[in-house]
């Protein structure tokens, strides 16, 4: 391989975007070529560096309230329907309600739990429990729920832990895991399975219409999992992957 | 619905977007005005986002659109965006950093600095990859081009910076910033 046509794959293979059989290639040119090896090292640490410029400029408070009247009061703008007689308002109404009871149940609990996502990702506290570490955050849940689970093991994979905290869902106390993937949040909830909650939430992998986050359910043993997040489907499904084999 | 939609949506995402519009503009006021045109016209869009696709990476890009036909935006097109982009003069091309060299990244304001003075290009991709942690497709989503041109100039926006932030023996920096 020419070094001097390769900057491009060392930074490529650097930020996990190159084929694997490629990045086999540069694996086996860094064990040779000094300067490589050391270019990477310093973009690693350049990358480390570049942190510094995160959340580097902070709004005004002034601000945020500026934007979120904003955002909410064209909400409400939209709400305010074209006038249409009162009668086929009724019979429209009357046939949403129709249709809508029989998926209710179903988005119901979808909506929950998307809820719990967005309303730990938009609290001042993410987490109850801050910890990368799963024998840290583990058992801060015991005696605090009355269940227990198993987290898998993050290192070496794509996802970093961020921490834990309680979480309620039809009144009952459950764990909410944050973990990351890149910028993606994931939470993923843990509740003790109760009846009816088979009905409630759909079989396979589904995507909340209302917020658009993806979200993979199953059950183990007594526990119901969900995973919510707006990370694509694949790393959903990894991450899923890694919490079936840890509570099998 | 969409609205709605667009609440839960795009508020969380208020802090990182005020982040990179200050960083594009370098000025308060201005971000100031970017994101609230950002949501704005994003919220006049929404009917436009496709459900399933990259909600960040759309707004990244009606931030970045708007950034470009902004004031501010067109000043630094006109100094910089329409120079040819392979053999830029005012840019030197690739070079390795000499071993005997050593990067002053604990200095983080020495390291701002030098994001803030790489030419917008460049600025745009390594903020978007090494900021706000995009991944390649989705900066070639934000900034409409193919990957093989997000690749190429995301790494000559790194070495850019690894040279604003070299140290030589002399204790001066070759690259005047």
């Amino acid at each position: 391989m020419q070094c001097d046509s390769a900057f491009e794959m060392l930074d490529a293979y650097l930020d996990g975007e190159l084929a694997p059989e490629n990045s086999a290639v540069i694996r086996e040119h860094l064990n040779m070529c000094t300067r490589c090896s050391a270019q990477i090292a310093d973009t690693a640490r350049l990358q480390h560096a570049l942190r510094a410029a995160r959340r580097h400029f902070v709004p005004s408070s002034e601000f945020r309230r500026r934007i979120q009247k904003q955002v909410a009061h064209s909400q409400r703008r939209t709400w305010i329907l074209p006038r249409v007689p009162m009668a086929a308002a009724m019979a429209a109404m009357a046939i949403f309600v129709f249709l809508w009871a029989g998926h209710r149940q179903t988005s119901d609990a979808i909506a929950e739990i998307a809820d719990l996502h967005v309303n730990a990702l938009a609290s001042a506290n993410q987490v109850d429990v801050v910890s990368t570490d799963r024998h840290t955050v583990k058992p801060w849940f015991q005696g605090r729920i009355p269940f227990t689970f198993n987290l898998p093991e993050f290192s070496g994979t794509d996802f970093t832990l961020v921490g834990g905290r309680m979480a309620y869902f039809h009144q009952q106390p459950g764990a909410q895991i944050i973990v990351s993937m890149r910028q993606h949040k994931v939470s993923v909830l843990i509740f003790q399975e109760s009846t009816g909650m088979e009905r409630e939430f759909p079989r396979t992998t589904a995507v909340d219409r209302r917020t658009s986050f993806g979200m993979e359910t199953w059950q183990s043993e007594k526990l119901r999992f969900v995973l919510v997040s707006d990370a694509d489907p694949s790393g959903i499904d990894n991450l899923a992957r890694l919490f079936k084999e840890a509570n099998q | 619905m969409d609205a709605e939609f667009f609440e839960a949506a795009a508020l969380p995402l208020f802090d990182q977007l005020y982040n990179l519009a200050h960083w594009l503009t370098g000025d308060r006021a201005d971000a100031e005005d970017l994101v609230q045109e950002t949501y704005a016209k994003a919220l006049k869009g929404i009917k436009t986002f496709q459900e399933g696709t990259n909600f960040r990476a759309w707004m990244y890009r009606i931030l970045r659109n708007t950034f470009l036909t902004s004031c501010s935006g067109l000043r630094v097109q006109n100094t910089v965006y329409l120079e040819d982009e392979e053999g830029d003069g005012a840019v030197p091309a690739h070079s390795v950093t000499p071993e005997s060299v050593t990067l002053q990244l604990e200095n983080s304001t020495a390291v701002t600095d030098a994001i803030a003075a790489l030419p917008i290009i460049y600025r745009e991709v390594v903020l978007l990859s090494d900021i706000e942690e995009l991944s390649y497709k989705e900066i070639a989503q934000v900034l409409a081009v193919p990957i093989g041109t997000v690749m190429s100039r995301l790494s000559r926006a790194r070495n850019l910076l690894k040279q604003a932030l070299a140290v030589h023996p002399t204790g001066r920096s070759p690259y005047a910033v």
